[in-house]
């Protein structure tokens, strides 16, 4: 090979490896990225069981339950539509009736969403920001919550 | 005083000014007595940020809670070193500390920079300045922490619970000693541009600057991980939040600058690229400042979000590393090419590992930015995690770690792959014999656990067979040798360490993720609980008090094989009653390399607690390597040929004579 060919070829394989990788990357996005949703836009998506989504509201008033061993129900709300979700494990400190969180997981064949994590906020005064968000979206977002 | 520590500040931007323009002025008309500006301005505007910062962190220490940011972030019960970290524990004070570190770095290229060319030293210093002078013009803008409130309130509102920890004190001021670390490289290439020319005294100057760097940024986010693990009491190392991947990208493209700048001070070559990498390894160290303080973000270290800072901080982001990379687009074809090589060889080697991690860094800034450009864009939220990067990264460090070995074993200029692999066989030996013993005796070791603790152990003893290649080991006499080994330079020493470091880092990773165990359940006292061959009793709950919290502390008996106690881990539900805050503090019992990590959940009405319990093998690996790490730049540092200042037999020449000059 001459000196041209040679550099063309590293060229080549250097562009093959940067296009392998970036074609991985989009797989992995479009695959691996999970969407956030209130419980009022589940009823405009349809959102299949086993599907990974991240679950967000506010704890609602009165629906936490402490089952068997370690398992907790409770349901988040947008104020609008509620969903119940079951989570094994520790919740966050900061989890709270009327507060904020964001729960990861899928929906199980019955409608019940089965979180595998739990997340409120890292510090009392503020709300999770997608939650915030949605909220506000919502109309239902009172700025004495938030500060 | 804070008024001093304000007055102070506004003088240090003033300062900053100063050096951002004269010197860059002097150097464009070849006033020399201009360019001597930039020396002593640098060491004052140092000494001033001094003061203010010195000010601010008196006024917490002594919680003087008529100034508003020690209000919001103090409290009077708390013990004395979380007031002083306080300091640096909220929005406000943590930009002055980044701004401190940099005037810092700034004032050691005024004080150690003799030997560079004038105009070099006096460009470097400009755009140190001109970098402050928008740091400065930030805080006092928006995020002023000197602002005083009237009337004075009795008693502050405490610093956030999850911060009162020595972890405050460490991992913030390693990271930002890293993160602005680069910003020297940065600075010199900026310059190079600005001279348009790269001599020698450039790469001479560069690549000790990116060691420190990363030296720090290594310690700072190994710390960083390390508090994370043990204070959110989830029981991860790492989360890929994008706080985090905020402090990686820039070690990731750090580690490549630090590989490339090998290569230039070597063989001349990669010059243009180097300096490329320079300017986008602290891109993306302000990219990460953006991140975490715009408020963009949702995580512990979003103090609080205020847009106009965020407007502030993108128009910065967009004005330094588009000046920068715009400049480097016109500029970076007067610059000479270096020398040829091939492909097979130690710069071979070195332009792979750059191929690898800048991909790994162009992945990881993707799934850190496309869920903040499709929530721009379409309004959908996203959040791309562990799944994503487990996919991405994964595939792209695991053949990077394999090739390791072979790169510091390559000669120069033209490499015998051969040979190298046949002195690599004791190793891959090594590694081989480490897959097959998992394989076969650890039980429910799966293929890739056992490929992983091979790859470890290839990157383990791939780091010592360099030493002993390089010291004669088989071939010489044991005594000469030995004085061999002594004789090698510091530089071979440290990349071994280093990536010795990094088979440790691999092992930890490997052995918590595959062989790690864990169970959630409620138990009584009395009861007792079995988890990998650990065997733990509860023995109840006991109030306690700290000074500025209420903790109930759950008490854990570990049995030894008789059933009698050995020892005792505790883990604590606080309650912090100025912010109605409760934490939890884990329970970490560490044997040998590995620990038993224990978490306390909620009390039931029954008098049982849930508890969740983690066996985490070979967990403290994944830190320690970080340490080894840094002790392999340390010891590269030590390296006569690269020690800051260190006289030069070109020293001469190069001030002369650039190395590359224009046309």
């Amino acid at each position: 090979m001459t000196r041209k060919q040679k550099r063309l070829s590293v060229i080549v394989a250097g562009l093959a490896f940067l296009g392998a990788a970036t074609g991985l990357t989009f797989y992995a996005l479009g695959q691996k990225a999970s969407y956030f949703y209130m419980p009022a836009d589940l009823t405009t998506t349809s959102v299949q069981p086993g599907q990974r989504i991240r679950l967000g509201g506010l704890v609602e008033k009165g629906t936490i339950q402490r089952g068997q061993g370690a398992t907790v129900g409770f349901s988040v709300t947008d104020t609008q539509k509620s969903v119940k979700v079951m989570y094994t494990g520790i919740l966050p400190d900061l989890f709270r009736e009327e507060q904020g969180v964001i729960t990861e997981g899928a929906f199980g064949p019955d409608g019940v969403f089965v979180a595998d994590s739990v997340l409120a906020k890292h510090d009392e005064n503020y709300m999770p920001k997608e939650v915030a968000d949605g909220l506000k979206a919502k109309g239902v977002w009172q700025e004495s919550k938030s500060e | 005083m804070v008024e001093t520590g304000h007055f102070a500040l506004v003088l240090a931007f003033a300062l900053a000014l100063v050096q951002a323009l004269v010197p860059l002025f002097g150097a464009r008309t070849g006033n020399s007595r201009m360019m001597a500006v930039g020396g002593p301005v640098a060491v004052i505007g140092f000494a001033l940020t001094v003061l203010s910062f010195a000010t601010l962190a008196t006024a917490y220490a002594s919680s003087d809670f008529s100034v508003a940011n020690v209000w919001e972030n103090s409290h009077s019960l708390q013990p004395l070193i979380y007031k002083i970290t306080g300091t640096w524990g909220n929005h406000e004070g943590s930009m002055l500390l980044w701004v401190l570190i940099l005037t810092f770095f700034g004032a050691l290229v005024a004080v150690f920079g003799g030997n560079l060319p004038a105009t070099l030293r006096a460009n470097v210093l400009a755009v140190q300045g001109a970098i402050g002078a928008t740091f400065f013009l930030f805080i006092l803008t928006t995020s002023n922490p000197f602002i005083r409130m009237n009337p004075a309130p009795i008693e502050g509102r405490d610093l956030n619970p999850i911060l009162q920890d020595l972890g405050l004190a460490i991992h913030p001021p390693l990271l930002y000693l890293g993160y602005v670390g680069f910003s020297i490289c940065f600075s010199f290439s900026v310059a190079a541009l600005i001279e348009g020319r790269i001599d020698a005294s450039w790469a001479r100057w560069v690549r000790p600057w990116a060691l420190v760097a990363w030296m720090f940024l290594t310690g700072g986010i190994a710390m960083g991980s390390y508090w994370a693990y043990y204070e959110l009491g989830w029981g991860g190392f790492w989360f890929w939040d994008p706080v985090e991947n905020a402090s990686f990208m820039p070690w990731l493209a750090g580690t490549a600058l630090l590989h490339s700048a090998i290569v230039m001070e070597k063989r001349s070559a990669l010059k243009i690229w180097t300096l490329l990498l320079a300017i986008l390894t602290f891109s993306l160290s302000l990219l990460g400042t953006f991140l975490v303080r715009s408020g963009v973000l949702t995580s512990v270290h979003a103090f609080a979000t205020d847009p106009t800072r965020g407007v502030f901080i993108l128009s910065m982001l967009t004005l330094f590393i588009g000046g920068s990379l715009a400049l480097f687009a016109l500029r970076a074809s007067r610059l000479t090419a270096g020398g040829l090589f091939h492909p097979i060889s130690r710069e071979g080697a070195l332009i792979l590992n750059n191929l690898f991690l800048t991909t790994a860094t162009a992945t990881v800034l993707i799934g850190t930015l496309y869920p903040l450009a499709l929530e721009a864009i379409t309004g959908d939220k996203i959040s791309v995690g562990a799944p994503f990067f487990n996919l991405t990264f994964g595939p792209l460090m695991v053949p990077l770690l394999v090739v390791v070995p072979f790169g510091p074993l390559l000669a120069w200029k033209r490499g015998d792959l051969l040979a190298v692999a046949q002195r690599l066989m004791a190793a891959f030996a090594a590694a081989l014999l480490a897959v097959l013993v998992t394989a076969l005796f650890i039980d429910g070791a799966s293929a890739f656990a056992a490929l992983g603790v091979g790859l470890a152990f290839w990157l383990i003893c791939g780091a010592l067979t360099d030493l002993a290649v390089k010291s004669g080991f088989g071939t010489v006499a044991p005594d000469v040798m030995l004085s061999r080994l002594v004789g090698l330079p510091r530089s071979v020493f440290g990349t071994a360490l280093a990536h010795f470091g990094l088979g440790l880092t691999t092992l930890g990773i490997v052995g918590t993720l595959c062989f790690g165990t864990e169970k959630i359940l409620s138990i009584r006292v009395g009861e007792t609980v079995e988890l990998s061959g650990q065997t733990l009793r509860f023995e109840g709950l006991y109030p306690s008090q700290g000074p500025n919290y209420s903790e109930d502390r759950g008490r854990f008996a570990l049995l030894g094989a008789d059933g009698s106690s050995t020892s005792e881990i505790t883990s604590a539900k606080r309650l912090y009653p100025v912010r109605q805050m409760t934490t939890t503090e884990s329970g970490i019992k560490t044997i040998g390399f590995s620990q038993l990590y224990l978490s306390l959940g909620d009390q039931a009405t029954d008098g049982s607690v849930v508890v969740r319990l983690w066996w985490k093998p070979l967990v403290t690996l994944i830190w320690g390597g970080g340490l080894v790490m840094m002790a392999g730049a340390a010891m590269s540092l030590m390296d006569r040929r690269l020690r800051v200042g260190a006289p030069s037999r070109r020293r001469k020449a190069t001030g002369a004579v650039p190395a590359a000059s224009l046309p």
